[in-house]
């Protein structure tokens, strides 16, 4: 079996309305156990089971936690990243309008397990039908005392507000995230400290990605030890991936970490709509590499991606056939980037502008070797000085067609519009 | 009815983007005014340009009156490929107005948006708070025409 469902594997079983379907497949169950552990042996099984977060930059899950733990401020919180903004995932909206007292039940173990007094999601402004659910998922669970005062009588309080979004990518990063909460721009901060030290109104912060919190619950039924044999050495359990572009099948389909990307494609999404022949695949969305047909064999796993130095981690595969040109893609992900930077650092602001109008060259077949020469130069500036992940990332589908469609570049530049 | 929201929210700076949201969404022509903004920063003690500086940020947020109905067309990849540009060119038709505008009865304004966090439904629009999928030319007309009808 390809599809490994953990995290999916209630979905179409229950009414995500519906608080007593989820107790009945075994919901809150590890909210109870949890409870009646130690605090730090929640952290060690979540240590054991080898868990990277899925919002992106695969950071080992523990050493969040226990960063908080350790902190002596007795104010702090948890945040679930519902801001999915990456073009091309779609995978904790399915997450939360299909299974959404799984994440908050991941949310009240992390809280417990570190003691927070207070938790928030923040959910991007467009998920209208996941606000909904998730209000009335938390007022479900405030009714049965998985949130509130004294939870199940063990003393602990604890409870969560939603905040929306307003349409800003970039609020997806961490503190971007932070400052939007707190009412203003989202615009980040300088690392260090990081959130679990000072985060949200100045205290420690636990931010992790909706996927992420999901697993918590299975972490705990299995064992860590059990879930880090699912999947590879390096990137333990399963990965939702969101399948979308050229595709018969698009969808989100739940696969464990080692599995070749051409296998979600073909098996999985039914390959190309029409038959026709893939081209290329872009990788984890917009600030992703972009890869030809012939590298599909490499296997979903956090180690391999970081070899492409990007954010691949979110999971997306955006199919291209034939069809597709590499330059009509580049200047559509130029464009977002342009329109989505925050503005606060210079190489992003005027980076990406410049970039945007260097590819449109590109599109009008007008380019010559120096404007390929700038496009190089100017994606590494960018990629090394940028303050954030935006900037950082914004060059990588740049970057990897520079490698791997070379020719398209070399072939503009030596056949121009006349 | 600015009155009645922000009683409905504790005066922290920190629920700003909120009072925003909820504002825009109850006002026929999704926009925020000056001289709302002036009562927003005072009933929240935040400075105006604080409030003008959020809202500039924003998406979301618009300082000029818009169309009773705000329609977002996804730009980002995913979309594109199961597209081209269709659904623009068949609203842009539908409507009369080009993206950025709002037609003359102030029904509609066009706009882009970034992904929409809809891909396996490419292409995709958001009226409002709704989204809607799998567009093709006659599911945009029909979609158009009810909107047309209702309002
Ligand atoms: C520009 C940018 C956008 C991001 N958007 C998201 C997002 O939408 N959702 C998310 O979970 N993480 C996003 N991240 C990553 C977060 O900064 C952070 O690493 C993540 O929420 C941590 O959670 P995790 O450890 O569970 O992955 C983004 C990062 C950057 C630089
Ligand atoms: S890299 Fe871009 S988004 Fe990040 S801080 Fe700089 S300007 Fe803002
Ligand atoms: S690209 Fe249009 S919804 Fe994602």
């Amino acid at each position: 079996m390809l599809e490994h469902k953990l995290l999916t594997e209630r979905i179409d079983r229950i009414n995500p309305l519906s608080i007593d379907d989820y107790l009945q497949a075994g919901g809150y169950e590890m909210l109870k156990k949890a409870i009646g552990m130690e605090r730090i042996a929640i952290i060690e099984e979540i240590e054991k089971s080898k868990l990277r977060g899925r919002g992106g930059a695969a950071f080992p899950a523990h050493i969040k936690l226990m960063g908080i733990a350790k902190e002596e401020e007795t104010v702090r919180y948890v945040v679930c990243n519902a801001d999915e903004g990456e073009p091309g995932n779609f995978k904790d909206r399915y997450l939360m309008e299909h299974d959404p007292h799984q994440m908050i039940e991941g949310m009240v173990i992390a809280a417990y397990a570190t003691r927070a007094t207070k938790g928030y999601i923040y959910l991007r402004g467009e998920y209208d039908t996941a606000h909904s659910i998730l209000s009335w998922t938390l007022d479900e669970a405030r009714k049965h005392n998985y949130l509130g005062e004294n939870i199940l009588g063990s003393g602990f309080d604890f409870d969560i507000e939603i905040r929306s979004g307003a349409g800003s990518y970039v609020c997806g990063e961490e503190f971007a995230l932070i400052e939007s909460i707190e009412g203003k721009p989202g615009r980040t901060r300088v690392k260090p400290p990081f959130p679990t030290q000072v985060g949200l109104y100045g205290k420690p912060t636990l931010i992790n990605n909706v996927e992420t919190f999901s697993n918590f619950p299975h972490i705990l039924r299995m064992g860590g030890e059990a879930f880090a044999d699912i999947g590879t050495d390096s990137s333990s359990g399963t990965k939702l991936v969101s399948l979308s572009g050229n595709v018969a099948n698009p969808g989100v389909y739940e696969v464990p970490f080692g599995v070749p990307i051409r296998d979600v494609i073909e098996k999985l999404g039914g390959g190309t709509a029409d038959g026709r022949k893939i081209k290329m695949v872009q990788l984890g969305g917009a600030s992703g590499p972009i890869i030809p047909e012939y590298m599909l064999d490499l296997t979903i796993d956090f180690d391999r991606f970081e070899n492409f130095d990007s954010k691949t981690g979110a999971g997306a595969i955006i199919v291209m056939d034939e069809r597709v040109d590499v330059f009509d893609v580049l200047k559509r992900i130029g464009e977002f980037f342009e329109h989505e930077s925050c503005g606060k650092c210079t190489p992003c602001r005027e980076g990406n502008l410049q970039l945007l109008k260097l590819v449109e060259r590109f599109v009008e077949r007008r380019a010559s070797e120096k404007d390929l020469l700038n496009i190089e130069t100017l994606s590494r500036v960018m990629h090394q000085t940028s303050l954030c992940g935006l900037g950082q990332s914004a060059p990588t589908a740049i970057f990897s067609t520079l490698q791997y469609f070379r020719d398209h570049y070399i072939d503009v530049i030596e056949h121009p519009q006349s | 009815m600015l009155e009645n929201i922000l009683k409905e929210y504790p005066r922290q700076e920190d629920y700003l983007i909120e009072v925003l949201l909820e504002y825009q969404k109850q006002k026929a022509d999704r926009h925020i005014g000056e001289d709302e903004i002036r009562r927003i920063a005072e009933h929240l003690g935040v400075t105006e340009s604080k409030v003008w500086s959020v809202i500039t940020f924003y998406t979301f947020f618009s300082t000029r009156p818009r169309g009773e109905n705000i329609i977002q067309i996804c730009k980002d990849v995913p979309c594109y490929l199961n597209d081209g540009n269709t659904v623009q060119r068949t609203l842009e038709q539908l409507l009369g107005v080009q993206v950025g505008d709002t037609t003359k009865n102030q029904k509609f304004t066009l706009e882009h948006t970034s992904c929409l966090g809809h891909c396996d439904g490419a292409p995709a629009i958001r009226i409002n708070d709704k989204t809607y999928t799998n567009l093709s030319v006659d599911k945009l007309k029909a979609i158009i025409s009810e909107y047309r009808g209702n309002t």
